[in-house]
């Protein structure tokens, strides 16, 4: 029993690094072939203008009520001390540092890059990617370049709104709940949040956007066969998404505060 | 002129392609025959570079093409087109731009001129005013002949063919036969067409080859194949359920017991 949890979890270990060697690998030939013409800014465009409007609305729905939901939370914990006034400086910190970047990156995630892979599948097993590079066009250049770039450039985009958004649901809270005045929530919000705070959150998200855009297009580039291979493969992108993200995330954290104190 | 000597490929432990050994004259049309999943599009894959064979070597026009670069291939590759078997066409863009593919990657020619090439090459293969339709909304001949265009508007010294009338009707079928011997002799393509239809087989071919267990067993003109004594390739080309190539494989189907 132990010797096969060892193998099982020694496979597991195995295959996770395996992984991640072939998304680095991907992440290198991406960010070669970013700088070789043809360079098509329209590629670019129309995949940001899919990942942009669209998950913006949703993104910035999650936000408002998470905004809400924050203020409501401390609320229960700071009337106790008294310390009601010191709610907008809470939300507005852990909202620009760690809940806008994370929650905008998993729903991008479950939108973008299931959508990603899904494309990517369908057009593996029909031979398109095959017919690309029969017409010599390098499919990494073609397919992955424009989604790649798309999401490290619009995941900081939809976050910043994501923060602003929320800080707009947790004013309702303060202002209507808890007598906060309006102009007393927006000078604590802009006394606590410091530059560097709005900063590491949206550095994250250009990571996030790039695992997104990675994992969404490995998995469609490497679906095995037929339509249950890319169902299985966009299951299994949002999952590896998801767990990469947060694994990034606590990395990023660590780094932040323990090396650069921030 | 096309020389493939002793490729091999395998998939795991499913040899493929065991040692074959095949050459293509300029100008020749070659149509490699074969039962399904015999390896003749991966033979075509492995000549166009979507597929690395294990060993072996393929020569195009006296250059060795397993060893280069990627980059040093698709300067081959510019001269070769390839109709795939279910046409793979890029399904996000309409007829129009799949037929202008590579004018719109690789050069930069004013709208009209694009247009009117697209026109031609459509017409070409049959088809007209469906510019503005999807891949979704064609039948699969439809689909072939979109990317038989597709191809054509490259203008390509070297043509490959995978199985271009399989699921077609037979009048269309018959059209792309005529069309494959046109672009030979007119154009003087150099082409290979992958099949199991042996009337298109003799109607197009120079020579006619045929892959049997990763090989090429039997090899000549049309008229050499319709009358030779090998049995496999005359089981196969008669279509015959009783023969060597079922009796190999074990297989009882077409009776009940
Ligand atoms: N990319 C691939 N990975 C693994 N096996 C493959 C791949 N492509 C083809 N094969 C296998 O190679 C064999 C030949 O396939 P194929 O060339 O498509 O046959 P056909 O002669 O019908 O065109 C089949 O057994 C198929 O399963
Ligand atoms: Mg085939």
């Amino acid at each position: 029993m132990l010797n096969y949890l060892a193998t099982f979890s020694g496979g597991i270990v195995f295959r996770f690094f395996r992984y991640l060697g072939e998304i680095t690998l991907l992440l290198g030939q991406t960010l070669y072939l970013i700088f070789v013409p043809p360079f098509k800014g329209s590629r670019v465009l129309i995949q940001a203008k899919r990942v942009g409007p669209g998950s913006f609305l949703i993104s910035a729905l999650v936000a408002f009520f998470i905004g809400m939901i924050m203020a409501l939370q401390m609320a229960y914990q700071m009337t106790k001390l008294s310390a009601e006034i010191y709610i907008p400086n809470v939300i507005a910190v852990s909202l620009t540092r760690e809940l806008a970047p994370v929650l905008t990156a998993l729903i991008v995630a479950g939108r973008i890059g299931a959508g990603i892979t899904a494309e990517l599948g369908s057009m593996t097993v029909t031979e398109q990617v095959e017919a690309l590079q029969a017409f010599a066009v390098n499919p990494v250049k073609y397919l992955v370049v424009p989604r790649f770039l798309a999401l490290v450039l619009m995941l900081p985009v939809l976050t910043i709104f994501a923060d602003l958004v929320g800080l707009v649901g947790g004013f309702i809270i303060c202002v209507f709940k808890l007598s906060i005045s309006p102009p007393l929530y927006f000078t604590m919000v802009i006394e606590s949040l410091e530059l560097k705070d709005i900063f590491t959150g949206l550095f994250k998200t250009i990571f996030f956007g790039a695992i997104i855009a990675l994992v969404g297009c490995h998995q469609g580039l490497n679906v095995k066969s037929g339509a249950e291979g890319v169902g299985l493969s966009t299951t299994t992108s949002v999952v590896v998404s998801f767990i990469l993200i947060i694994m990034a995330d606590c990395l990023f954290t660590t780094v932040f505060y323990f090396i650069f104190q921030v | 002129m096309i020389e493939i000597s002793r490729l091999c490929k395998t998939f795991g432990s499913n040899i493929v392609l065991n040692n074959l050994n095949l050459t293509i004259p300029e100008g020749e049309t070659k149509v490699v025959i074969g039962r399904s999943g015999t390896g003749k599009s991966v033979l075509l894959k492995n000549i166009i570079g979507i597929l690395k064979p294990d060993s072996g070597s393929v020569k195009i026009g006296g250059v060795e093409v397993t060893s280069l670069s990627e980059r040093e291939y698709n300067k081959i590759r510019m001269k070769m087109g390839m109709v795939f078997q279910g046409g793979a066409l890029f399904d996000s863009m309409n007829v129009a731009e799949n037929v202008a593919f590579v004018l719109n990657e690789f050069m930069s020619l004013d709208e009209k001129t694009v247009r009117e090439r697209v026109a031609k090459y459509l017409a070409m293969v049959g088809l007209q005013k469906i510019e503005h339709m999807m891949p979704s909304q064609l039948s699969g001949g439809m689909k072939k002949r979109v990317s038989l265009a597709r191809v054509l508007c490259m203008e390509p010294e070297i043509i490959f063919y995978d199985e271009p009338t399989t699921g077609v009707d037979p009048i269309t079928a018959d059209a792309i036969n005529n069309l494959i011997v046109e672009l030979s002799h007119k154009l003087k393509v150099t082409s290979i067409v992958v099949t199991h239809d042996m009337s298109s087989a003799y109607k197009v071919a120079d020579s006619i080859a045929m892959l049997y267990h990763g090989q090429v067993i039997a090899e000549g003109t049309p008229d050499a194949i319709r009358h030779t004594t090998h049995p496999v390739v005359k089981q196969f080309i008669h279509g015959e359920a009783q023969g060597p190539i079922t009796e190999d494989e074990n297989l009882i189907f077409g009776h009940i017991k």
